[in-house]
C-alpha cells in the first residue's frame, strides 16, 4: 500500500517489480557532463556572481558600453575559475569516498551459498552475513546471530557518536535458522514495514513467516553505519537500501553558518549599490544639462548618435555607462579574497604545533573555513562539563578506611614530583596504568589488615561492571559509569581482582588466590536510593552484604556502634570534597542464614509483582540495608583536563562569559564550577534556581536580580511581563559584584516555557559565571539560541559528546573536543582539537589575529577600491559626463586582480599586530573584537571618506599638475594617456603607501608582494605600453609609449609625490593621534606601551595563589555513580554473561526475556516517573545495559532535532513507558 | 561525508586511526611559516618616528616647492585669445562664414625677450577632446599603416568611417575635427621699417618621438603618398586629403606631426597643443626680441558655436616644463602643512602622553 513497504525475502524478483533503489550512494554533486553548467548556476546564483554577469551583459550593449568587456570578464572568469575548482575537487573527493563505499565487500546469500558481491548489488530482500567487526551494509532486520537469544551487538559511533555497544536481538523464530544455508535461502519471510524515514529509534513491522504474524521494532534493525562487535556472525535481510537507508535519509545538508562580518558585507555591498546609484544619477543629471548646453552644439564635432533623439535619451544610456565605470565599487573579488583569507587562516590552526595533542596524535582542525574571523569576536562560551572540562576519566586518589586516610593530597602530588609511585609488581593482574602515590595502603593490604581487606572486597564486589579476559591475565572492565570502573580497578591493583561473573557467581583473585563468590542478590542502584548493594555467600559460607552509595543516605543506614567512626570519615570526606574529589561511603553487613532466606522470599515476591514493582522492591531493599557497619569511603578525582583554570581565567579576563551546560548532578558541576574557577570562592554569591513552576522560579530569578543591581528589578518590571513588548535586544547590565548562578535543566525547560526567558536571560547575563545542569541536548540548544536572540553577540559551543551535538550546531561556532565519547561533536563542529585549553590559543591568538586581519582587509580593500572607482566620478565633471574612463582599461582589468590583490592578501595572511604571547598575556586584547571595533559600518563610512579625499587627491593633483603644461622639451603632456599614467601610478603608489602603514608584521612576506607588486605594476607598464605588443594590436594597445615620454618627467614624478604625500600625511596623523585621544585596549598595549609590555614579558608576575578556603560542605555530596539504573536486572538475568549454551532449555530462556522485558518496562515508567528529564540530560550515553529501552537518540545527524525535541517532551510528559 | 563505517578507515578529519597502524605522527611541521613566526620587523609609529617625519617632509617641500614655484615664474609666457567674440576683436569678422578664408591680425607686444627655445602653441577651451565617444573615434590600426585598416577602417570611427562609399582615411571624428587655423608670427623691428620681419616657425619636431616614428605609418607600399592612399577619401571637414597636409614627405600623410598633435587627445576640455617651434638662433640674440609683434591668422576653425575659445601661447621652457604655478604652490603649502601638523601633533602628545599614562599604569 502507499504507506508502507512490502519486501520478501529471498524474492528479488518481487521487490524489484516495486523499484526499491540498489544499495548504491551518491553524494557527489556533479558528474563531467553535468560540472560545467550545474556549477555555473550554483556560482550566477550568488549575488556578486550575478550581477558581474549582468555588468558582462550591459558591457554587450554597445550603446551604453564604456569599458571594454574584458575589463569585467578576465575578473569574473578569474573568480569563478577559482570557485569551480574548489568545487570540482570537493566533489571529487566525494566521489572517491562514494566509489570507495559502494566497491565495498559484502557476503550475499544466493542458491544456498555465501557469495561476495559489492555493497552496491546488494537489494531489497537480499539474505546478507556479517562478520564481526564489520560494518553494516544497509538497515537489515536481524535474522539470527551467533550470539545466545539472538542477540548481536552493535557500536553506533558513527550514527549517534555512543561509543558504547548496543544489543540488538533477533526473534527467536528466525533466530532458529541460525546459520543454515538452506534454511536460511529457503526463508521466505514477508515483511511490512514503515516508508523509509530519518527516524532513528523507529521502526515498526509486520514479519508474515509460515502463517505467522511476528512484530517487529527497532530492536531488530541493525542500521546502515553500525559496526557489528563481539558478535561472530549474524544474518539478517535487507529492508532499506542506499539512500533509502537511515543514515542516507538522515545526512541532510549541512546547516550553513554565515558570520557577523558575512551579513556585515552584505548590507555594505548594499550600501555600495545605493550609493553607485545616487553618483550614476547625479552624474546622468550633469550630462543631460552639459548635453543640452554644449554637447547640442559642440556636434560640428561630435554628431550625436543617431539612436540619440534628446540629452534625456543620453542622459539615460549614460547612467548604465557609468553603473558600468563605476562597478569597482563592488569589487568583485571581495568575496573570493575573503575566502582566501579565512581559508590560509584555517590553515594556521591546522598547523599549529601548539594546539596538537600528541599523546592522541591528534592536530587542531578547522573543519570549517568559513567562519574564521567570529573567532576574535566570541563573547560567550558554552561548555559541556564531560569530557570536556573534565577528562572523564575517574581516578582513584584517596580513601579512608576505618578512620585512617590514605593517599596524597593532590596539592602535594604536584609539588613532589619525584614522589614514589606505589609498586603493584607483587600482583601479576594489576592495571600498569594505575598509579597510586601512598605505599602505606600497599602496606596494609599485604599485612593483612582486616578492614582493608573487607574494604577492597567490599569494592571487588559490590558493582555491575562486566570483565572481559580475551588474553590471559589481560582484563577489560566494561563499567557503566567510570566511577565504577576506577573503584573495581583499584581494588583489582591492591589485590582484590574481580575476574569473572556469571549470573551467580563472581570470580575473584584475592591476594593472588582464586575464589568465587556466591552472587545471591544485586540491589541495584536508583536515582533515589543512592546507593547499590549486592548479597553474597563467600567461599567460607558466609552471607555479606556489601553497601556503597551517597555519604548522607549511608549515614543513616549505620549501626549505631559505628558512631566514632562516622565522625571521623565525615571529616575525612569533608576534606575530599575540598579538594573536589567524589566521594562514596562503603560499609558492610554479616547476615544471619535464616534472616537471609526469610527476605529472599519476600525480595521475589516483590520481585515478580505486577505492580508498584518498584516501590515494592525498594522497601524490601530497606529491609536489608540497614545496621550496616562502615568499612570507609574512596575518593575518586573526575579529572580535569590539563591548564583548564587557567583557560577559564584568561577568557574570562578577556571579557568572555562561561556558561556550562551540563547533564551531570547540580552537585558535580558545581564542585566543577569550583575546581576550574568559573565559580570561586570570593564571589559574592552563587544563585540556585531549581523551582519547578512559574512563582518560584520568577521568585528566585527576582530574588537574585534584587541582590545584583537592585535598581534593575524595578525599572524592567513592566518589560518582562507584557510579552508583546518583547525587546529585541536585552542590553548588558553591570551587576555589583561576581555571581554565579546554577539552574537545574527542569527549571530551565519551566522557564522558557513559562516566558521568564527574558527574566533569565538578564540575570544570567549579570552573573559572572552560569552553570546549567541536567540538560537534555535540546536544551542546551535552547539556551545557546536564547543568548543568540537577545544578545547581540558571538556565541561559540564546545563540547564532546553526541548530546553537545545541538548545542554545537546551534552556535555560531562549534568546537567539538575529539575525546572519549565518540566523535560526532567533532564531526558536527566547526574546529575540533583535543584539550579544553587549546581554546584559549584558539581565540585569543589565531581569532583575534584572524579577526584583525579580516578587519584590516576590509577596511583597506573598500579603500583602495573607492579610491580607484571615485576619481571616474571626478573626471565626469571634465568630460562632459561622457563615462571616459581615467585609466587605461588594462589597468582596470588588472588594478583588482593583480596589483593591488596580493599585498593585501600578504597583509590579511602575515600580519599580527602583537604576537601570540602578548595576546595570551593580555586578553584585554580580545575585547575589540567582542564590541566590533575593528570592522563596523562606522569604520566602514571612514573608508568611503578617506576613499573621497584620497580619490580627490588623486584625481587633482595630476589634473592641476599637467592642465595646460608641457614636457621639458617643450611637447605635450596634458593628454589623456600621460593624465591616466600619472594617475595610475599615483593610485599605485598611494595603494602601497596606504598599505605599509597599515601593516604592522613585516616579514620577508610583505616585503615581497608589497614592493614586488609596486614592481610588477611598472614591469607591467613597460610590457602594455612596449612598441611590440602595441603594434600587434594597435587598437587594443593604445598606449604605446606612454610610459617612455612621461615616465622621464620630473614634473610627473613631483605629482606622484605630492599626491602620495597628501594622502599618507592625514593617515600617519591620525594613527598617530587616534590612541592618544580616544584610546582603546589594543592602542594602550600595543603601541604605547611597548616597553611596558616587554618589561613584563622579561619578569613575568607569578600567578597570584588563590587561597583555598574550606567550602560550606552542602557541596560535599558529589557520590560517585552515574544516574541510571544499574546492570543488575540484566546481570541477573544472565543476559549479558555470554554463555553460548545453546543447549539450555528454551523455555527457560523465553522466561528470563519475558522477565526483563517486564522489568524493563517497569523501570522505564519509574525513571521517568521519578525525574523524568534525567536519563536524557545524563551526559553519560544512555541506559547501556538495558537491552534497548532506551532508543538511540541521534542528536547527530541533521533533521533530527526533531527526533530530540519527542524524546524530550515524551521525557518530560512521563509517557515513556509507553515506547518500551 | 556520512559513509565512514569501517573503522579501519581514516575518516576524513576524524581523529587518528587503527592503533597498531603506522604510527605516523601527525605533529605539524615546526617551520617558521606554519608556525607564524617568521621573523619580521614590527615598526611602530612612535612620538619618535612620526614627528620627525612630519618635520622632515617640511623640511624638505618647503625648498622644493620654493625652487618650483622660481623656475616656473621664470618662464615667459604670453596668451593671445583670438576667439574674436568681442565685437572689437580683430577676428570678430571672421565669426560669421561667409568670408573665406578669413585672415585676421593681432597686435601684441613682448615687454621683455624670449630667451632659448621658443613654443608656440594654439589653445582650445571647452573643447571636449576627451569626450568618449569623441576619444575612441579613431582607427589606430590605420594610422599605424595596416593597410586593411585604410580600406575597412574600425567601427568606432562611425559615423566619420566612409564617406560616399570611400573609406576615409584618417577615420573618425578626431581626425575629423584636426586644427586647422594657420597661425604665422611676423616681428616689427622697429618703428622706422614698417616692414615686418616673419619669424621661422619650425613644422617638425612637434610631435612625440614615438608617435612620429612607431605608433603613426603611413600605408606601406612604392610609389608617392597618393598612390598609397588611393581607393580613400579625405575626412568630411578637411579642405584637402591626408597626403596633402605637407609639402615634405616625411611630414607628410599620417606623419605629418600636426595630424599627430591633433591625434594625442587632450585629458582636459581646455588644452593647449604644440602648433610650432621657435628654434633658437644663436646666442647672443633673444629668440624672441621685446618689441612688438603681430600674428596673422588664417581663421578657419569654428569654435564659436559651442562657446569655445582659441588662443595662441608662446612660452619659453625650463628644466621642468612649461609655466605651472601650481606644484610650487603645492609643494610649499603642503610642506608648511606637514610643518605645522608636526608642532600640533608634538602638543598633542606632550599634553596627552602624561595623562594617559598614569591611566594605564593604574590599569596595569
Amino acid at each position: 500500500s502507499e504507506n508502507e513497504r512490502l519486501l520478501q525475502a529471498n524474492n528479488r524478483e518481487l521487490t524489484s517489480s516495486f523499484g526499491y533503489p540498489d544499495n548504491a550512494i551518491k553524494t557527489s554533486k556533479y558528474n563531467a557532463l553535468n560540472f560545467l553548467p550545474m556549477n555555473l548556476f550554483e556560482q550566477f546564483r550568488k549575488l556578486a556572481n550575478a550581477y558581474f554577469l549582468v555588468l558582462v551583459f550591459l558591457q554587450m550593449i554597445p550603446q551604453i558600453s564604456s569599458l571594454a568587456s574584458y575589463t569585467t570578464v578576465i575578473p569574473l572568469m578569474v573568480v569563478l575559475s577559482i570557485t569551480a575548482v574548489k568545487d570540482a575537487i570537493d566533489d571529487l573527493k566525494r566521489h572517491q569516498s562514494d566509489h570507495q563505499v559502494n566497491n565495498r565487500s559484502v557476503l550475499l546469500l544466493v542458491d544456498g551459498r555465501m557469495e561476495e558481491d559489492k555493497w552496491m548489488n546488494v537489494q531489497v530482500g537480499d539474505i546478507i552475513k556479517l562478520k564481526n567487526n564489520e560494518c553494516v551494509t544497509a538497515d537489515i532486520l536481524l535474522l539470527s546471530s551467533s550470539e545466545s537469544h539472538g542477540l548481536a551487538y552493535v557500536e553506533t559511533a558513527e550514527l549517534d557518536g555512543e561509543t558504547n555497544l548496543k544489543v540488538k536481538q533477533a526473534l527467536s523464530v528466525t533466530n532458529d535458522l541460525e546459520d543454515n544455508l538452506e534454511l536460511l535461502s529457503t526463508f521466505d519471510g514477508e515483511i511490512k514495514c514503515d516508508l523509509p524515514n530519518n527516524k532513528l529509534d523507529r521502526f515498526t513491522g509486520i514479519l508474515t513467516y509460515k502463517g505467522q504474524k511476528y512484530l517487529l521494532d527497532h530492536d531488530k534493525l541493525l542500521l546502515r553505519g553500525c559496526i557489528l562487535r563481539n558478535t561472530d556472525w549474524c544474518y539478517g535481510v535487507v529492508v532499506y537500501t542506499g539512500p533509502d537507508t537511515k543514515l542516507m535519509q538522515n545526512s541532510g545538508k549541512a546547516i550553513f553558518k554565515r558570520t557577523q562580518m558575512d551579513q556585515l558585507l552584505n548590507v555594505l555591498v548594499l550600501w555600495i549599490f545605493l550609493l553607485l546609484a545616487i553618483m550614476c544619477f547625479i552624474i546622468a543629471v550633469g550630462h543631460g544639462i552639459w548635453q543640452s548646453k554644449i554637447g547640442y552644439y559642440f556636434q560640428i564635432f561630435l554628431p550625436w548618435e543617431n539612436y540619440v533623439s534628446s540629452s534625456v535619451v543620453s542622459a539615460t544610456l549614460i547612467y548604465w555607462s557609468y553603473i558600468i565605470i563605476l562597478n569597482t565599487m563592488v569589487p568583485i573579488s571581495l568575496y573570493i579574497s575573503v575566502e582566501i583569507i579565512r581559508l590560509g587562516n584555517s590553515f594556521y590552526i591546522n598547523w599549529d604545533r601548539k594546539m596538537f595533542y600528541a599523546p592522541k596524535n591528534t592536530p587542531a582542525q578547522a573543519r570549517t573555513t568559513t567562519l574564521n574571523e567570529e573567532l576574535g569576536q566570541v563573547k560567550y562560551v558554552f561548555s559541556d562539563k564531560t569530557g570536556t572540562l573534565t577528562q572523564n576519566i575517574m581516578t582513584f586518589n584517596r580513601c579512608s578506611i576505618n578512620g585512617k586516610v590514605y593517599g596524597m593530597h593532590n596539592c602535594h602530588k604536584r609539588l613532589i614530583k619525584k614522589y614514589k609511585k606505589v609498586d603493584f609488581s607483587y600482583n601479576k593482574l594489576a592495571n600498569p596504568n594505575f598509579l597510586f602515590y601512598d605505599n602505606t595502603l600497599v602496606e596494609a593490604v599485604k599485612s593483612g589488615d582486616k578492614w582493608v581487606h573487607l574494604f577492597f572486597l567490599s569494592l571487588s564486589l559490590c558493582h555491575t561492571v562486566m570483565s572481559e579476559e580475551k588474553v590471559e591475565g589481560e582484563l577489560v572492565y566494561q563499567a557503566q559509569s567510570p566511577d565504577e570502573g576506577a573503584l573495581v580497578t583499584a581494588a583489582r591493583n591492591f589485590g582484590f581482582v574481580f575476574r569473572a561473573r556469571t549470573s551467580d557467581t563472581i570470580t575473584m583473585v584475592e591476594m593472588g588466590e582464586t575464589k568465587v563468590y556466591q552472587l545471591l542478590a544485586i540491589l541495584d542502584f536508583s536515582n533515589v536510593r543512592k546507593r547499590m548493594s549486592v548479597i553474597v555467600r563467600t567461599p567460607e559460607d558466609q552471607l555479606l552484604l556489601f553497601c556503597k552509595g551517597a555519604d548522607t543516605i549511608i549515614c543513616e543506614l549505620l549501626h549505631s556502634s559505628c558512631k566514632d567512626l562516622t565522625n571521623v570519615t565525615m571529616e575525612h570526606l569533608d576534606d575530599f570534597a575540598t579538594e573536589g574529589l567524589r566521594t562514596l561511603m562503603v560499609a558492610y553487613r554479616e547476615l544471619d542464614v535464616t534472616f537471609f532466606q526469610a527476605w529472599r522470599h519476600k525480595h521475589s515476591v516483590a520481585y515478580l509483582s505486577l505492580e508498584d514493582r518498584e516501590n515494592k522492591l525498594s522497601i524490601v531493599y530497606e529491609e536489608i540495608e540497614k545496621d550496616l557497619m562502615l568499612l570507609g569511603a574512596t575518593a575518586i578525582e573526575d579529572k580535569l583536563q590539563d591548564a583548564v583554570p587557567e583557560t577559564i581565567i584568561t577568557l574570562s579576563k578577556a571579557k568572555i562569559k562561561i556558561w556550562v551546560l551540563t547533564g551531570d548532578k547540580q552537585e558535580t558541576a558545581v564542585n566543577i564550577a569550583y575546581s576550574c574557577s568559573i565559580f570561586e570562592e570570593d564571589m559574592d554569591g552563587v544563585f540556585m534556581v531549581q523551582g519547578n513552576n512559574y512563582e518560584t522560579i520568577c521568585q528566585e530569578l527576582r530574588t537574585a536580580r534584587a541582590k545584583m543591581k537592585p535598581e534593575s528589578v524595578l525599572e524592567s518590571d513592566p518589560t518582562n511581563i507584557c510579552l508583546p513588548m518583547k525587546p529585541k535586544i536585552v542590553p548588558d547590565e553591570v551587576p555589583k559584584g561576581r555571581y554565579g548562578l546554577v539552574i537545574n535543566g527542569y527549571s530551565l525547560a519551566c522557564a522558557l516555557e513559562e516566558n521568564l526567558e527574558l527574566e533569565l536571560l538578564q540575570v544570567a547575563c549579570m552573573c559572572k559565571g552560569v552553570i546549567c545542569c541536567r540538560m537534555t541536548p535540546l536544551q542546551k540548544a535552547q539556551v545557546v539560541q536564547l543568548v543568540k536572540r537577545y544578545k547581540k553577540v558571538v556565541t561559540l559551543a564546545i563540547g564532546d559528546g553526541a548530546n553537545d551535538v545541538s548545542m554545537i550546531k546551534a552556535a555560531h561556532i562549534g568546537v567539538g573536543i575529539s575525546g572519549l565519547e565518540g566523535m560526532q561533536a567533532m564531526l558536527n563542529s566547526d574546529f575540533s582539537f583535543s584539550q579544553f585549553h587549546y581554546l584559549q590559543r584558539l581565540l585569543l591568538v589565531h581569532g583575534r589575529w584572524t579577526y584583525n586581519r579580516m578587519c584590516k582587509f576590509l577596511s583597506f580593500f573598500f579603500y583602495k577600491n573607492f579610491v580607484f572607482t571615485l576619481v571616474h566620478f571626478w573626471y565626469a565633471f571634465y568630460n562632459g559626463f561622457s563615462a571616459q574612463t581615467v585609466y587605461d582599461s588594462w589597468f582596470i582589468a588588472c588594478y583588482n586582480l593583480i596589483y593591488t590583490s596580493l599585498p593585501v592578501l600578504g597583509l590579511s595572511l602575515f600580519d599580527q599586530d602583537v604576537n601570540e604571547t602578548w595576546s595570551l598575556c593580555f586578553p584585554e586584547l580580545y575585547e575589540a573584537g567582542q564590541h566590533n571595533l575593528s570592522f563596523n559600518k562606522k569604520k566602514f563610512m571612514d573608508c568611503v571618506l578617506h576613499g573621497i579625499y584620497s580619490s580627490f587627491v588623486l584625481f587633482f593633483v595630476p589634473m592641476w599638475t599637467i592642465c595646460s603644461s608641457e614636457c621639458s622639451d617643450g611637447k605635450d603632456i596634458s593628454d589623456f594617456q600621460t593624465f591616466s599614467l600619472i594617475v595610475q601610478t599615483s593610485l599605485m603608489c598611494v595603494v602601497t603607501m596606504q598599505i605599509a602603514l597599515k601593516t604592522t608584521y613585516w616579514t620577508v612576506m610583505s616585503h615581497l608582494l608589497i614592493w614586488g607588486s609596486l614592481g610588477f605594476y611598472f614591469c607591467m607598464l613597460f610590457l602594455l605600453y612596449s612598441d611590440g605588443l602595441c603594434l600587434m594590436f594597435p587598437n587594443i594597445f593604445q598606449f604605446l609609449g606612454v610610459a617612455r615620454n612621461s615616465l622621464s618627467e620630473t614634473q610627473l614624478w613631483l605629482s606622484v609625490v605630492l599626491s602620495t604625500v597628501l594622502c599618507v600625511i592625514p593617515t600617519v596623523g591620525y594613527i598617530f593621534i587616534k590612541p592618544l585621544l580616544f584610546p582603546v585596549s589594543v592602542d594602550k598595549v600595543g603601541a604605547r606601551q611597548l616597553p611596558r609590555i616587554r618589561h613584563c614579558m622579561k619578569y613575568p608576575v607569578p600567578p597570584p595563589k588563590r587561597a583555598r578556603l574550606k567550602r560550606p560542605s552542602f557541596r560535599r555530596s558529589a557520590y560517585a555513580f552515574s544516574h541510571q539504573q544499574g546492570f543488575g536486572a540484566i546481570i541477573t538475568s544472565g543476559k549479558m554473561t555470554k554463555l553460548r549454551s545453546k543447549k539450555k532449555d528454551k523455555l527457560l530462556r523465553k522466561s528470563h526475556l519475558m522477565l526483563v522485558s517486564h522489568h524493563r518496562f517497569q523501570a522505564s515508567s519509574q525513571t521517568s516517573n521519578v525525574e523524568g528529564v534525567e536519563r536524557d540530560s545524563v551526559g553519560l550515553p544512555p541506559a547501556r545495559g538495558r537491552v534497548s529501552s532506551c532508543p538511540a537518540r541521534l542528536p547527530g545527524l541533521s533533521g533530527s532535532f526533531q527526533g530530540v525535541t519527542c524524546e524530550a517532551l515524551v521525557g518530560r510528559g512521563g509517557s515513556r513507558g509507553e515506547r518500551a | 561525508m556520512a559513509m565512514n563505517c569501517n573503522p579501519k578507515d581514516e575518516v576524513d578529519g576524524g581523529p587518528p586511526c587503527a592503533p597498531g597502524g603506522a604510527a605516523k605522527t601527525r605533529r605539524p611541521d615546526n617551520t617558521a611559516f606554519k608556525q607564524q613566526r617568521l621573523p619580521a620587523w614590527q615598526p611602530i609609529l612612535t612620538a619618535g618616528t612620526v614627528l620627525p617625519t612630519f618635520f622632515i617632509v617640511g623640511l624638505i617641500f618647503i625648498p622644493i616647492g620654493i625652487g618650483i614655484f622660481v623656475t616656473s615664474n621664470n618662464i615667459r609666457e604670453i596668451e593671445i585669445d583670438y576667439t574674436g567674440t568681442e565685437p572689437s576683436s580683430p577676428c570678430n569678422k571672421c565669426l560669421s562664414s561667409n568670408v573665406t578664408p578669413c585672415v585676421c591680425t593681432i597686435n601684441f607686444t613682448l615687454e621683455k625677450a624670449f630667451e632659448g627655445n621658443v613654443f608656440m602653441y594654439y589653445g582650445l577651451s571647452n573643447f571636449y577632446q576627451n569626450h568618449r565617444r569623441y576619444v575612441k573615434s579613431r582607427d589606430d590600426s590605420q594610422l599605424n599603416g595596416d593597410p586593411r585598416a585604410l580600406v575597412n577602417p574600425s567601427k568606432e570611427c562611425e559615423p566619420y568611417r566612409r564617406n560616399e562609399d570611400l573609406p576615409i582615411a584618417p577615420c573618425g571624428a578626431i581626425a575629423n575635427s584636426m586644427f586647422n587655423d594657420t597661425l604665422e608670427l611676423f616681428l616689427i623691428t622697429n618703428d622706422s621699417d614698417p616692414t615686418p620681419k616673419p619669424i621661422l616657425l619650425q613644422r617638425k619636431g612637434i610631435a612625440w618621438w614615438t608617435d612620429k616614428h612607431v605608433k603613426f605609418r603611413n600605408p606601406p607600399g612604392e610609389g608617392t603618398l597618393e598612390e598609397r592612399f588611393k581607393g580613400t577619401t579625405k575626412p568630411v571637414n578637411w579642405p584637402k586629403p591626408v597626403y596633402m597636409l605637407d609639402s615634405e614627405d616625411d611630414n607628410n600623410g599620417f606623419i605629418n606631426e600636426d595630424l599627430i598633435v591633433w591625434m594625442r587627445t587632450a585629458a582636459l576640455p581646455t588644452f593647449r597643443k604644440l602648433y610650432r617651434l621657435i628654434e633658437r638662433t644663436d646666442d647672443l640674440h633673444p629668440t624672441l626680441p621685446a618689441g612688438q609683434y603681430y600674428l596673422n591668422i588664417t581663421y578657419n576653425y569654428p569654435v564659436h558655436s559651442f562657446d569655445g575659445r582659441k588662443r595662441m601661447i608662446l612660452s619659453t621652457i625650463s628644466w621642468m616644463g612649461g609655466k605651472n604655478p601650481f606644484l610650487g604652490i603645492a609643494y610649499i603649502t603642503v610642506g608648511s602643512i606637514s610643518f605645522l601638523l608636526g608642532v600640533v601633533l608634538l602638543v598633542i602628545n606632550h599634553k596627552y602622553r602624561n595623562s594617559s599614562n598614569t591611566a594605564d599604569t593604574m590599569a596595569f
